[in-house]
């Protein structure tokens, strides 16, 4: 087992002093890893950052039914919601409340201060218990019969209409991460093989020699995962670069809105993915490579 | 021992290099092929190595059947072999020291005791003082005993020398010749392919002629 350990440590090493006198080339090809790898990484800051900005709204679906105005029967109308077994939750919002509400949100407040008299009308905001669509607008067309009410709105229509495109992005996401790691197997693959190519004589006589398939491959197999390992590093190093880059713009954007958001990076476990992915595409990379070319030498 | 039957080796193109070559070496014996050049020494040689397969005919060596020996097990045969190639076949890329101990770096000896045995085996060819010199700066006579160096570091029962005085001048392969003999004086079996008189003159090892891939009587 010592010795086991003593073979991976020589061989990794071996692996090392080779890295180390191709600078070049190892820059290039961790460059470009790091580059595909940055690609589906950025969109996927780009749509976590996204859907956390949607959570700051709901995105349960409600019913306001707004009330005509100068009704009198607000309080039967309370009675019958609150029986009903559909509604999760049942709000009275007042009109002087909504007056209030609104004055107090950014840019409104002068408008509201120039009318003459609070044109609102008092409202149920309703949380149903069923949100499929099709329940969603039965339920609303139902209420809006109801005595005393003017008008049913659904609202968070645009919240599922949000969460419909982002789970279009997060298949995107999927599929491009799925493109680019087929180009990460393939870089890995072309690149161990020149390797292999060009350390073809050492081969030759290791094999001579007595050496297994497995001493063979295995400094190629380092040099792979390390060449993923490396790439993904990179990719990490670029997105934080990006983030330092945008984040000013992005603080600006959202003191401009009155609103508290950062924009968030890559968490430990997100980026632990991405070095153990890249790690073992490169792996695989360089296996199939050695795997190909030990079968012709 | 290493016994050959019967065995025909014919390269892909038809070319015929050994035709039902029966032999047999004993253990501990010296023995060099001697015949023009394309009689089919290396041939021979690759034979027991294992780096060819025979078309027909078996080569068996203490009981196994090398060319019928398996992917897996091919490695570990050749750990008890002692190659040396007419060209010497060093890497260029590393050190006297480095080449000799890659036989026992791919056997996996632990570093300590290989950097020693690494260490006995260039004495023995004379190059102890050279570790640290680069291949392409020795002499092709000290090339040479480095190839030698690198082939009995891991002591083989078997030495399989193709051609070691090739291109040596006298000095270098007298030499050589008895660090050849010294190896058969310490009991390891000795296969030779040569066409260099001086060598069976003064080692005088049992001789086996090939004309035309046929063991001559």
């Amino acid at each position: 087992m010592k010795n086991w350990f003593a073979q991976q440590r020589a061989a990794l090493a071996h692996t090392l002093v080779r890295l180390g006198a191709t600078p070049f080339a190892t820059g290039l090809t961790v460059l470009v890893i790091g580059v595909a790898l940055t690609l589906p990484a950025s969109l996927y800051l780009v749509l976590t950052n996204v859907a956390r900005l949607a959570n700051h709204v709901s995105s349960t679906p409600e019913i306001t039914l707004f009330l005509k105005e100068g009704t009198t029967q607000s309080q039967e109308l309370a009675r019958t919601l609150r029986a009903r077994k559909d509604l999760a939750r049942v709000r009275f919002v007042s009109r002087d409340e909504a007056l209030r509400g609104l004055s107090g949100r950014a840019g409104v407040a002068d408008v509201v201060a120039t009318l003459g008299r609070n044109p609102l009308p008092d409202a149920f905001v309703l949380t149903p218990r069923d949100t499929t669509p099709a329940a969603l607008e039965a339920l609303r067309a139902e209420l809006a019969r109801l005595p005393g009410v003017a008008r049913a709105t659904l609202d968070a229509a645009w919240a599922q209409r949000l969460a419909a495109w982002l789970a279009l992005g997060r298949d995107f996401v999927l599929l491009l991460a799925g493109l680019m790691a087929t180009a990460l197997v393939a870089v890995s693959f072309n690149t161990i093989r020149l390797q292999v190519l060009a350390q073809r004589e050492e081969i030759e006589l290791s094999r001579l020699l007595g050496a297994t398939d497995a001493f063979v491959r295995r400094p190629f197999l380092y040099l792979g995962t390390l060449q993923g390992l490396l790439g993904a590093l990179l990719a990490w190093l670029l997105l934080a670069g990006g983030l330092v880059f945008l984040g000013g713009r992005v603080d600006a954007l959202a003191a401009a809105y009155g609103a508290a958001f950062r924009l968030e990076g890559l968490g430990w476990r997100e980026a632990g993915l991405l070095l153990g992915l890249s790690a073992t595409l490169g792996w695989l990379g360089a296996w199939l490579a050695t795997t190909q070319q030990l079968r012709r030498l | 021992m290493i016994t050959f039957s019967q065995v025909t080796k014919r390269y892909p193109g038809g070319h015929e290099a050994l035709s039902e070559a029966s032999f047999t070496i004993a253990t501990g014996e010296m023995v060099a092929v001697t015949g023009p050049s394309g009689a089919g020494k290396s041939t021979l040689l690759k034979l027991i190595a294992g780096i060819e397969r025979p078309t027909s005919g078996s080569v068996v060596v203490d009981g196994q059947n090398i060319g019928r020996l398996s992917r897996k097990a091919m490695p570990y045969w050749r750990r008890t072999l002692g190659l040396v190639f007419q060209d010497a076949r060093l890497l260029y890329d590393r050190n006297c020291f480095e080449n000799v101990m890659l036989p026992l770096r791919i056997s996996g000896m632990p570093v300590k005791e290989a950097a020693r045995r690494a260490r006995a085996a260039l004495d023995k060819v004379g190059l102890l003082d050279r570790e640290r010199a680069m291949p392409m700066t020795l002499s092709g006579g000290e090339q040479q005993r480095l190839a030698i160096a690198r082939a009995i570091v891991n002591r083989p029962s078997i030495l399989l020398a193709d051609e070691p005085t090739g291109n040596l001048d006298a000095d270098y392969a007298e030499l050589l010749l008895d660090m050849l003999a010294a190896f058969s004086r310490a009991g390891v079996t000795l296969v030779i392919a040569t066409h260099e008189p001086r060598l069976i003159e003064r080692l005088k090892p049992r001789v086996l002629t090939l004309r035309a891939g046929r063991v001559q009587p």
